[in-house]
């Protein structure tokens, strides 16, 4: 990879241990990806917030690289592992919410937008189409390439977060070419946003960098971010096409039998102790769509609704806020089923949801079974 | 054996070696290097101290993070031999200083088999009686 004398000279550690360090991680992956030179970015999104997944090794290291690291271009962040205004209700250990305060701490003084979102894409303005970011989330970094037209491969959190400090990103993969070699075809009628996200999760596990969908003439957001949020989980594909794709390409149908081996790897449970919602975050779009299904209703068991701070904020004030709480759900912010400690297999053995994404960290990674639902039965099925 | 360096350094020791995938997040402890996910082929060993052969990472972009951890932990590898890069692992060795390099032909990497990885040597790999 080529670099200008000014790349050359933070790589050599002439502009401080933070600038080096942030250069070898993009010359790592830019030889990874034969990169031929760095391109400028206007935008990262980096994960690595939750003290869950990141651990005293990742506080400790965001906690020296907060002392001197400044962001280059505008920054958000990933969802952490609680609410603050609601930790104190449950069970969670001091230490946690201890170093979880000093991650959020360093990414503020870093100069990172405390947005703690994993859709990025529905909470700030878009840049023009064609625009070069690095978003490291992977349901949102499909989303930008495949709705939003933006340009990012589907970077690591480390990757993001060079980008990040020094405005940069290696030019390789999709953000050069993203023609799919292979067409997958959706045979399912009328499918509702759980058979997205197990297409999503179908197509992750067999294209490469892009898929082309055929079959599909639309999707509402609720089942366009499930089957990013399923692409994301499974593997490395970074973004979708909807239409036929090239005539040389690979074709593969999507049809009930493909969608039940989805369903029986991720779904374990006929039934949830508790129901959650997000995964990726809900919208405002969504909170709408909740609040009106569950007009009349009420939950006979415990929901947990995810969705970013500033949509609470905005559904508080129209009323959707007060409309789902008083069906029984708890809105949180900040934090999302994925990975959050909230979810204790200590406490609940079993979880409803809607989520691919979701189903496949809640048994991985919680350690809890799953009974997979689209939200309409859920709320036929769980309310009165 | 042909081969691209895409983090540099040495080291020497014992190839441990798997034909699946590994997703760093899910499957690994990061205090102790234990592989834990019980579908992996490396179930239960430690990849701790080991010349890591294995065809690529998957899983989350935090991923990296537990790389790093298990480095910070001393429980990392002292090497990784990959057939394809991912962002994960490259930047996870960029950040904790292991030697990372794509080689073709991973056959003729057997597990078990002392080497040491030099990757400003001419010849990278060399291969201990």
């Amino acid at each position: 990879m080529e670099l200008t004398k000014e790349e050359e000279s933070a790589l050599k550690g002439e502009h401080g241990e933070t600038m080096e360090t942030a250069y070898r991680i993009l010359v790592a992956i830019g030889e990874a990806t034969n990169a031929e030179k760095l391109v400028p970015i206007k935008w990262a999104h980096l994960s690595g917030v939750n003290y869950n997944t990141i651990g005293d090794a990742g506080e400790e290291f965001l906690s020296k690289l907060s002392q001197d690291a400044r962001v280059k271009v505008m920054t958000t962040l990933n969802p952490m592992g609680f609410d603050f205004d609601s930790v104190s209700k449950y069970n969670l250990d001091k230490n946690f919410i201890e170093k979880q305060q000093s991650i959020k701490q360093s990414y503020e003084k870093m100069g990172v937008i405390p947005s703690f979102s994993c859709i990025p894409y529905e909470i700030f303005d878009l840049p023009e189409k064609g625009t070069q970011v690095s978003f490291a989330e992977s349901n949102a970094a499909i989303y930008a390439n495949s709705v939003a037209h933006l340009k990012t491969n589907k970077e690591s959190a480390f990757s993001a977060l060079a980008s990040a400090l020094t405005g940069k990103t290696p030019y390789s993969d999709l953000r050069i070419n993203d023609s799919p070699n292979l067409t997958i075809k959706m045979k399912i009628d009328e499918p509702n946003e759980l058979a997205f996200g197990m297409l999503g999760y179908f197509a992750g596990k067999i294209a490469d960098n892009s898929v082309a969908i055929s079959g599909v003439s639309e999707m509402n957001k609720r089942s366009c971010k499930s089957l990013c949020g399923g692409m994301g989980t499974s593997g490395r594909c970074g973004k979708f096409f909807l239409g036929e794709g090239t005539a040389d390409a690979e074709k593969i149908d999507f049809g009930k039998k493909e969608m039940q081996n989805i369903y029986d790897e991720l779904n374990t449970s006929d039934r949830g102790d508790i129901i959650t919602l997000g995964s990726p975050q809900l919208g405002l779009e969504e909170m709408a769509d909740l609040s009106s299904m569950l007009k009349g209703r009420s939950f006979s068991k415990r929901c947990m609704v995810f969705c970013p701070r500033v949509v609470q904020e905005q559904a508080r004030k129209i009323g959707y806020a007060n409309e789902i709480e008083r069906a029984g759900c708890e809105i949180l912010s900040d934090c999302c089923t994925c990975l959050t400690p909230l979810v204790d297999k200590n406490e609940i053995d079993s979880v409803t949801t809607n989520s691919i994404k979701g189903a496949y960290y809640l048994k991985n990674s919680n350690g809890v079974d799953v009974n997979l639902k689209p939200l309409s039965q859920i709320i036929q099925d769980e309310t009165k | 054996m042909t081969f691209k360096v895409i983090v540099k350094g040495k080291a020497s020791g014992k190839i441990l070696k798997t034909d699946t995938p590994i997703n760093f997040l899910g499957a690994v402890d990061k205090k102790t290097g234990v592989i834990h996910d019980e579908k992996h082929d490396l179930a239960g060993r430690s990849i701790k101290n080991s010349i890591l052969v294995f065809p690529y990472g998957v899983g989350s972009s935090v991923g990296a993070y537990t790389i790093y951890s298990l480095k910070s932990n001393k429980s990392a590898p002292l090497a990784m031999i990959c057939a394809k890069a991912d962002l994960s692992v490259a930047s996870g060795c960029a950040l904790a200083n292991i030697p990372m390099v794509i080689a073709t032909e991973l056959e003729k990497l057997e597990n078990g088999k002392e080497v040491t990885l030099d990757t400003e040597s001419d010849r990278l790999i060399v291969f201990h009686e």
